[in-house]
C-alpha cells in the first residue's frame, strides 16, 4: 500500500438535515492527495449534498467537514479547488475566452487560457458567446472553468451529464491526464462504467450513509459476482424460482437472469427442481449490477 | 502549520478590476437595457423640461436647471433600482451565484464590482443628460454646480442600491421589472420629478416629504440653487432610507442564502 498522503477532504461524523429530511446521516470519509474518487449512489442518496459540504456551499448540521485542514469556505482552501456543479451558470453575454479569463483571475497561479480551453476541447468556439453554446459545449465550458485555476483538487458533480458521446470521450481523456498529473479528483456520476474506468476508489452512498468504500475490484468482490443467465422452453411458474439463493433476479418471458456469489449451488438447486435450462451463461457481473444490489433492499427470502 | 500559511490566494485588486471590466462588457452588450436607461431621462426632459428652460422661479433659479436636476435624480435612482433588481433576480434564476460561491472570488468583491459598474454607468448617464441640457436646452450653470450635483447624486444613491438588491432577492426574473416599476415610478411621480409638487393631489403633497426620492432629489435641486430644506435634513433622510433598504436587502439575501446554501 502506498504511504498515506496529505488529507484533502475530511468528513468527521458529518450530518446534514433539510427540515424534516436527513440527507446525510453521519459520514466519515477522508480523501487524500492524488486519489481519484467516485461518489456513487441513486438519486437523492446524498451525493450532491456531500459535494456541497466539501465546497462549503452548505454547512453540516452536525459534525465537521474540512478542506485542506481548513474550513471549506476559507479562500486559501478554495484557491486550490476547481469546481463543476450541477445546475449552475455563468453570464451568457461573455464569450468563452472572456469567461475563462475572468475565472482565471480568481486563482493565484492559473493556467494559460488557451490551455484550459484546449483541455475542454473548446478551441473552435472560444470567441463565441456563452449563450450560443450547445448544452454539451456549455458543460465543457464549466470543465474549462474548473481547471483554469490549475487547482490541486477537482470537484465534479455529474460532470458528463448533457455531453454527447464525442464530448464525453474527450472529457474522460482530459480527466485521465489530470489524474496522471497527480491531481485529486472527486466526482459523482450516474454512468457507472465511468466510475469503473476513472476511479481508484468508489464510495457508495445510499440514503445518507456510506454503504461501501472500496476499489472497483474490491467492490465487485463484495457483491454477487456472477451473473447466471439461461432460457427455459416454457414460461416458468413463479414457484419454480421461489426461495433461490440469489441477490437479485429478473425474468423476462423465457429468459432468466440471476445474480449470485455461488453459481454452482444455484445451478444444482435448479436442476434438483427439474427446471429445464438452455442457452446457459455464467459471467462476472459488471459494476452496475454490483452497485444495484448494494443499494437495493435485499430480496425477500 | 507552515504549509497552510503558504497557501497562496489571488490578489483582490486585480480580481475587482477584471470583475468590473466584465460587468461593463455585459452591460455594453445588452443595449436594450443600457440604451433605455440612458434615453428615458433625456426623453422625459425633452417633454417636461425643454419648454420651460427660459423661465425663472421667484427665488431666481432657472426652472430648466431644476427640471434637469429632477431627471438627473430620476436617472440615477432608476439605474440602481433596475440594474440591481433585474440583474440580481436574473442571476439567481440562472444560478450564477451558486458557481460564484464555490470559487475563491469573495462575495463582497462580486457585489462591489456590480456597484462600481452601476456608478460608472450612472456617471455616463448624468454626463449625457447634462450635456443635452446645456447644448439643446441652453441651460447655463457654473461647471462646479454640475460637478457638485453629480457627486451628490452618486454618493446619495445608496438607498436605491439597497432597494434594487432587495427587489432582486425577493422576486424572480419575470416579476422583477414589474415590481421595480411599481415601486419606483410612483415614488418618482409623487416626489415631483415629472410635475411640480403643487400640481399634484393634496394627499400626495402630504406624503412626499416622507419619501426617499423626494429627499434624494433635494440633493440635486439644492445643487442648482433651489433649496427647500437644509442639506443636512436631506442627507439624514437619505441615510435613514439607506439603512432601511439595505437592512431589507440583507434580510432578503440571507433568506435566499438559507434556502440555497445552509
Amino acid at each position: 500500500m502506498p504511504p498515506a498522503t496529505e488529507p484533502i477532504v475530511e468528513f468527521i461524523g458529518a450530518r446534514k438535515r433539510y427540515g424534516e429530511t436527513e440527507a446525510l446521516k453521519g459520514i466519515d470519509l477522508t480523501v487524500r492527495a492524488g486519489e481519484v474518487l467516485a461518489l456513487l449512489g441513486p438519486n437523492g442518496a446524498g451525493k450532491t449534498t456531500s459535494i456541497s459540504l466539501m465546497l462549503g456551499l452548505r454547512r453540516p448540521t452536525a459534525g465537521q467537514v474540512r478542506l485542506f485542514g481548513l474550513a471549506p469556505t476559507d479562500r486559501r482552501a478554495r484557491s486550490r479547488c476547481g469546481v463543476m456543479l450541477q445546475e449552475s451558470g455563468v453570464a451568457g453575454t461573455l464569450t468563452v475566452r472572456e469567461t475563462v479569463d475572468l475565472f482565471r483571475t480568481y486563482y493565484p497561479a492559473p493556467l494559460a487560457a488557451e490551455r484550459a480551453i484546449a483541455m475542454a476541447g473548446l478551441e473552435a468556439v472560444s470567441e463565441r458567446r456563452v449563450a450560443a453554446l450547445s448544452g454539451g459545449q456549455r458543460q465543457r465550458l464549466y470543465f474549462a472553468l474548473a481547471v483554469c485555476g490549475d487547482p490541486h483538487v477537482l470537484f465534479l458533480d455529474e460532470p458528463t451529464v448533457g455531453m454527447d458521446v464525442e464530448s464525453r470521450r474527450a472529457f474522460l481523456q482530459s480527466m485521465q491526464v489530470l489524474a496522471q498529473a497527480g491531481k485529486t479528483i472527486v466526482f459523482t456520476t450516474h454512468y457507472l462504467p465511468e466510475a469503473e474506468e476513472l476511479a481508484q476508489r468508489i464510495v457508495v452512498i445510499d440514503r445518507g450513509l456510506v454503504i461501501a468504500d472500496a476499489t472497483p475490484q474490491d467492490l465487485k468482490a463484495r457483491v454477487p459476482a456472477k451473473r447466471v443467465t439461461f432460457s427455459t422452453p416454457h414460461p416458468l411458474p413463479a414457484a419454480a424460482l421461489a426461495g433461490l439463493a440469489g441477490a437479485s433476479m429478473e425474468v423476462s418471458d423465457r429468459r432468466v437472469r440471476l445474480l449470485t456469489n455461488d453459481p454452482e449451488s444455484l445451478l444444482r438447486e435448479l436442476f434438483r427442481r427439474g427446471v429445464a435450462i438452455g442457452d446457459l451463461e455464467v459471467v462476472g457481473a459488471d459494476l452496475e449490477e454490483a452497485f444495484l444490489t448494494l443499494t437495493r433492499p435485499p430480496a425477500a427470502p | 502549520m507552515m504549509a497552510r500559511l503558504e497557501m497562496p490566494t489571488a490578489p483582490l485588486g486585480r480580481m475587482l478590476a477584471e470583475q468590473i471590466r466584465s460587468q461593463v462588457l455585459i452591460r455594453w452588450r445588452i443595449p436594450a437595457f443600457s440604451l433605455t436607461n440612458l434615453a428615458l431621462p433625456i426623453i422625459f426632459f425633452t417633454f417636461f423640461g425643454l419648454p420651460l428652460v427660459n423661465q425663472t422661479l421667484p427665488d431666481g433659479t432657472n426652472l430648466g436647471a431644476v427640471i434637469l436636476a429632477s431627471f438627473a435624480a430620476y436617472a440615477v435612482g432608476s439605474i440602481m433600482v433596475f440594474s440591481f433588481g433585474i440583474g440580481v433576480a436574473t442571476e439567481r434564476a440562472m444560478r450564477v451565484d451558486v458557481l460564484i460561491r464555490a470559487t475563491p472570488l469573495p462575495p463582497g468583491i462580486y457585489i462591489l464590482a456590480k456597484v462600481v459598474t452601476a456608478l460608472l454607468f450612472a456617471l455616463v448617464s448624468l454626463v449625457i443628460l447634462i450635456a443635452y441640457g446645456i447644448v439643446v436646452g441652453g441651460i447655463r450653470q457654473d461647471p462646479s454646480v454640475w460637478i457638485s450635483m453629480i457627486a451628490r447624486l452618486l454618493a446619495g444613491s445608496l438607498p436605491f442600491i439597497g432597494l434594487g438588491f432587495a427587489i432582486g432577492y425577493l422576486t424572480g426574473p419575470n416579476a422583477a421589472p414589474a415590481v421595480a416599476n411599481l415601486i419606483y415610478l410612483p415614488l418618482a411621480f409623487a416626489s415631483g420629478y415629472f410635475l411640480p409638487l403643487n400640481q399634484l393631489p393634496a394627499f400626495i403633497r402630504r406624503v412626499a416629504p416622507y419619501l426617499p426620492t423626494y429627499h434624494y432629489a433635494q440633493l440635486a435641486w439644492s445643487a442648482v440653487g433651489r433649496r427647500s430644506e437644509p442639506l443636512l435634513t436631506s442627507l439624514l433622510w437619505v441615510a435613514g432610507y439607506s439603512i432601511l433598504f439595505l437592512a431589507i436587502a440583507v434580510w432578503a439575501y440571507q433568506r435566499d442564502e438559507t434556502s440555497k446554501f445552509v
